[in-house]
């Protein structure tokens, strides 16, 4: 065999993270037809997230949110050049496997669909396909990392135009990062074993059952094959590469609340590589404008002169909602 | 001192900034490797690369921001240009695939197919072979644009996968398929900062 035979390796960490880093400093809309995706890449959009519904009308409607429906999906891919992007429930490998045959570019696992799995999320690693996941904190980062996600966002609280709650899952990852990087290695492997702990919730929970000691074996299977401690070394790898470069080793995005491009430039100066638009753009009274302004607003992030022409004649941003007035938190689904 | 810039407008900016960094490190040479955003950061500027990204959102935000016409006029005097996936579109003459609105600066003589390998689950690395290096590099492909045609004999083939040609050189110019800054290896920028030596 020569050196230069041609052996394509496909679905590689490398080629998940690369894709990811290849939509850095963009903005990737949701949208729910063609005729919006085409709006949204005519507006400049890295990427367009195929949706049944928008967030906000996912809130509303209420019942069970699950992956959207093929035809309008693939309705989506037909009608840009873009990247497109779809939803899987939590835990839903069979809805993952799904969009990965129908070739959707990256998939989101994502806590704005109703969980399948209450305790475990899909083993990303298994999949050619990259994942995006939310994340509150740097527990749930770390955990997302380990399971091969190629992209972390902010979970924020989709659906309410409401950017506090984005504002607070950066704050609460950076704020991690700091402390992690002020520790020793040992105090890392500790935190290694914390971050590890919603892994055990299934095995604890059929021993007390059972009423069996609520202990876990050192080579007892807890999540796939992996054994407690293989999980404890995989997050302290991931801790420590965290602990080296000062921020997440993949790509992290700002998400869920972001209405206008001044939320856009806000995620940007706080440090995110980029945002995901939900219901901001066609939920807004001029979605073609709002669409194009922030696009510019995350280039421009760092100029107030030039935001203040992005901003101007925008016309009406959507309607936001008070976080404490809701019945949903989306945020808390999967640890 | 040599100036390198990398167009940051939008995509992989940030990996161009380090190997070229490096590059210039290993080539022994004194420099400096910028963000550029402004057209006025263009003054001075030894180099720029064309990084990875959506060639959609990069073409309009150039054109948005003024460095388009001064990037094409540097390019056609002779500046160093290097452009990787959606930077080889951005250089290239001929694009099938584009969006109605889409502009380039059509500067490398070839004809090149936008997304032609397929969607991410398509993506994919592989041996690739330099025309001055004896050792394979690791071509990392990710919804690659395919060079279909080579339009004119000034341009000419500096990569092959196989025997199919991924990347080419005209002059000031390159072009590639592939992200050479996704790898730790330089040889590629290295090559490409020759040409400000």
């Amino acid at each position: 065999m020569g050196k230069f035979d041609v052996i394509e390796a496909k679905g590689t960490e490398r080629l998940k993270r690369g894709f990811a880093k290849m939509v850095k400093g963009g903005v990737i809309m949701d949208v729910t037809n063609a005729e919006q995706a085409r709006i949204a890449e005519e507006a400049g959009a890295v990427s367009v997230m195929a949706l049944h519904k928008v967030p906000a009308d996912i809130r509303k409607a209420g019942g069970v949110a699950r992956m959207a429906p093929i035809e309008k999906i693939q309705e989506i891919m037909d009608a840009v050049t873009i990247p497109v992007m779809a939803k899987v429930r939590i835990g839903h490998v069979a809805e993952a496997r799904i969009l990965e045959a129908l070739g959707v570019d990256m998939i989101d696992e994502s806590e704005v669909l109703t969980p399948s799995d209450p305790f475990f999320h899909i083993d990303k690693r298994e999949f050619t396909v990259p994942f995006v996941c939310g994340a509150r904190n740097l527990g749930e980062a770390v955990r997302r990392i380990w399971e091969g996600a190629a992209m972390i966002r902010t979970k924020g609280e989709a659906g309410t135009g409401n950017i506090v709650e984005a504002v607070r899952h950066v704050r609460l990852v950076a704020e991690g990062i700091r402390q992690i990087q002020a520790m020793t290695d040992e105090q890392v492997y500790g935190v290694a074993e914390k971050f590890a702990e919603p892994y055990l919730r299934l095995a604890l929970n059929v021993k007390e059952i059972a009423g069996l000691p609520a202990k876990v074996l050192e080579n007892e299977p807890i999540y796939g094959h992996y054994t407690y401690r293989e999980i404890v070394d995989g997050l302290y790898k991931v801790l420590l590469e965290i602990k080296k470069l000062g921020r997440l080793p993949v790509v992290n995005f700002a998400a869920g609340g972001v209405a206008t491009p001044a939320d856009a430039a806000l995620m940007m100066q706080m440090g995110m590589d980029g945002v995901f638009v939900g219901s901001g753009i066609f939920k807004s009274s001029n979605p073609p404008k709002m669409a194009r302004a922030i696009v510019e607003a995350v280039n421009h992030w760092d100029e107030p002169d030039v935001l203040v022409e992005i901003s101007r004649e925008i016309g009406e941003p959507m309607k936001g909602q008070d976080i404490e007035e809701l019945e949903v938190r989306l945020e808390e689904r999967g640890v | 001192m040599v100036r390198v810039g990398v167009i940051g407008l939008q995509g992989d900016v940030s990996e161009h900034i380090e190997a070229s960094k490096k590059a210039l490190e290993n080539l022994g040479v004194t420099g400096e490797v910028i963000w550029l955003r402004k057209p006025e950061q263009l003054e001075g500027i030894s180099a720029i690369i064309i990084p990875g990204g959506e060639s959609t959102t990069i073409s309009k935000l150039m054109v948005k921001t003024g460095l388009f016409e001064p990037v094409k006029k540097l390019g056609e005097e002779g500046l160093p240009i290097m452009g990787t996936c959606a930077g080889l579109i951005m250089l290239s003459k001929d694009v099938i695939g584009a969006t109605p609105e889409q502009r380039f600066l059509e500067l490398l003589d070839v004809k090149v197919n936008r997304n032609a390998y397929g969607r991410q689950v398509d993506s994919f690395e592989a041996p690739v072979k330099l025309a001055f290096s004896d050792e394979p590099f690791i071509g990392v492909f990710i919804r690659a644009p395919r060079i279909v045609e080579l339009l004119s004999d000034k341009v000419k083939p500096i990569a092959w996968l196989g025997d199919r040609v991924v990347g080419v050189e005209q002059d000031n110019l390159i072009g590639l398929e592939f992200h050479p800054e996704l790898t730790d290896d330089t040889r590629v920028h290295e090559y490409f900062l020759w040409k400000v030596l």
